[in-house]
């Protein structure tokens, strides 16, 4: 056996924010194994309160650069379950073409920037060589995929980040003929990139088995925004119940807090939708992948970025058929029919289940809210994750290089957002 | 997008840049791996990266001639890291909101006694400073892309203006 003595304390990169991975070894004894999320809170849960409710969305948009979409609508979402509004089935296909232009283009930056690198041995995914042929057209596709989400979601929702259409019971703007029309040429132009795309995560040997609970909002067909949140243990929980079943776990070296469901550690996030909803999947996509959809559901963690890019694949196929086939009207938004209330609003982030509760008063101000986000819920899963990789590399006395290099990928399977997970911290100054 | 930057003969030399991150969303970041789909190519010929986090894991902060850093400084180890880039780059570009006014994430300077309190053990745990600081409160700031997330046209502006300024490109 293996005596190793190693200590790392080091930033990880190719991920979204700020974390490090702190290990330390003795004696092939590990001490200690940690995710720390580093970012550094900005205090929306305190900074919302006592704001307009008309305010909030935007606001709570700039918790995430990457999913600041996913917060803007899910915020929305909550305002109008507060005040009792119901948005038309126009904002409701607007809301979906959001999430699915959100979805294509982070998914595709994190399949791309993010992982391949560590497919091809490379540092920068810029890196891969173009004169190579695989290569060049992995460098192709990649920009090609996230320029078509980029333009889907401009066109709908003003902007990729921070998007400026979506309003609290309907849209400000809807896209021209010409934009539609440019879209559907982009996104079916990039299905052939797509499709290489999920047949090179379906390749990739990346492989670590992991026994866990999934959990998703889950709808048939398939859907970011309505359903009930399911689990492969059989739950069945309206939006409004979801955070009756969690707990909240504090992590004392973390800026960020971690979540058991029911009392069990859970993941959420790509591989959990498809695992738990593929056969809802675009009838199209479902067409073209039925080989690679009978490996769901599946424990392997890194069939998270296989997930990703089916999901990419659903995205764009339901994005064409609704752009083809609905003409959209300006349309005046909903008023609220109360004024003054509690609200919760679930929808699927890119990452997995994001959960946001506002108490609007008579004044129409802020006076409470919560976030729960997918990184948070899946926190305690990826260090218990990290721990048993390290026991199972140290009879290989690896290097610290090496270490790293093999905890990273797996952490980037898990596609973690620390600018999210940051702001959700609750610490029991005693715990140490 | 046609606001391509190289319009004059590109040297063989390239910009020597690092893209550093502190107390943000990261929005103007999302912005600039956007912005790649349609210049990366161009990028490649014209960029040295040394330092970006989210696109590399072998980074350096050695000699840059241009530093760009989003986000606002919430921590002495902000304030330190700084005046490191700001020593080792010739020229310092702040990026977006956070690093252009401190706000959004300055917002805690402005919180009223209760909120204070109420965050106060996470301050003095992890060793927050009082007050969180845009760029220019700490260092000398070259050239400004605001926004939040960031103008997209003044950022390739600034970046076009830096390659004519070190001689990458010539007109």
């Amino acid at each position: 056996m293996h005596q190793v003595d190693l200590t790392l304390n080091k930033e990880l990169t190719k991920v979204e924010g700020s974390a490090v991975l702190d290990i330390k070894i003795t004696k092939g004894k590990i001490e200690h194994c940690r995710f720390g999320i580093t970012e550094y809170k900005r205090f929306y849960t305190q900074a919302m309160r006592g704001k307009p409710y008309k305010t909030l969305p935007a606001l709570l948009a700039r918790i995430c650069g990457t999913c600041s979409n996913a917060h803007l609508l899910c915020s929305i979402e909550a305002c109008e379950h507060a005040l009792g509004i119901k948005p038309s089935q126009q904002t409701q296909l607007m809301k979906k073409l959001t999430m699915y232009g959100l979805n294509i283009r982070d998914h595709a930056l994190h399949l791309y920037l993010f992982v391949m690198p560590d497919m091809y041995g490379k540092d920068s995914f810029l890196s891969l060589d173009e004169n190579d042929p695989e290569q060049h057209q992995i460098l192709h596709d990649a920009f090609e995929i996230k320029a078509a989400g980029n333009y889907l979601s401009i066109i709908i929702a003003g902007r990729s980040v921070h998007a400026v259409n979506p309003a609290i019971g309907g849209w400000l703007k809807i896209p021209t003929a010409e934009e539609i029309k440019q879209a559907i040429k982009k996104l079916t132009a990039a299905r052939s990139a797509v499709l290489r795309t999920v047949e090179r995560f379906a390749n990739c040997k990346f492989s670590f088995d992991r026994q866990t609970h999934f959990m998703a909002l889950v709808a048939n067909p398939f859907s970011y925004l309505e359903g009930k949140i399911i689990s492969d243990k059989g739950d069945s929980i309206e939006e409004a119940d979801f955070h009756n079943h969690l707990q909240h776990k504090v992590i004392p070296y973390s800026q960020a807090s971690g979540y058991t469901f029911s009392g069990e550690t859970y993941m959420v996030g790509a591989l959990a939708r498809i695992n738990l909803a593929k056969d809802s999947l675009h009838t199209k996509t479902k067409a073209s992948l039925t080989e690679v959809l009978k490996r769901f559901p599946s424990t392997n963690i890194f069939d998270n970025n296989l997930a990703q890019a089916i999901e990419i694949l659903h995205c764009l196929d339901h994005s064409v058929e609704i752009l083809e086939n609905y003409s959209f009207n300006q349309e005046q938004p909903v008023p609220p029919t109360q004024i003054e209330g509690v609200g919760i609003g679930v929808i699927e982030a890119p990452r997995g289940t994001l959960y946001h509760k506002v108490i609007i008063d008579k004044q129409g101000v802020v006076t409470e809210g919560e976030i729960v986000v997918p990184t948070g819920q899946n926190q305690i899963n990826i260090e218990q994750d990290m721990a048993r990789l390290v026991e199972e590399l140290l009879p290989t006395n690896p290097s610290a290089d090496e270490l790293q290099q093999e905890l990273e990928k797996l952490i980037r399977a898990y596609d973690p957002c620390m600018s999210c997970a940051s702001h959700f911290l609750k610490l029991n100054i005693d715990a140490t | 997008m046609s606001d391509k930057i190289s319009t004059g003969k590109i040297t063989t030399k390239k910009l020597r840049i690092g893209w550093f991150t502190f107390s943000c969303c990261e929005d103007s970041t999302v912005l600039f791996t956007e912005l790649l789909n349609d210049h990366w190519q161009e990028w490649k010929k014209l960029l040295d990266i040394r330092y970006a986090r989210v696109l590399q894991s072998k980074n350096v902060l050695d000699e840059l001639d241009v530093a760009f850093v989003e986000g606002a400084l919430a921590s002495p180890e902000h304030v330190e890291k700084i005046k490191e880039i700001r020593r080792k780059s010739k020229k310092i570009v702040a990026i977006g909101a956070c690093a252009v006014m401190g706000l959004p994430s300055a917002q805690r300077n402005k919180f009223d006694p209760e909120r204070l309190e109420e965050i106060e053990h996470i301050l003095s745990r992890f060793s927050y400073m009082d007050h969180v600081q845009k760029l220019s409160d700490v260092i000398t700031v070259d050239a400004q892309v605001p926004g939040c997330p960031m103008d997209e046209k003044k950022f390739l502006q600034v970046l076009n203006q830096m390659l004519k300024e070190f001689n990458i490109v010539t007109e």
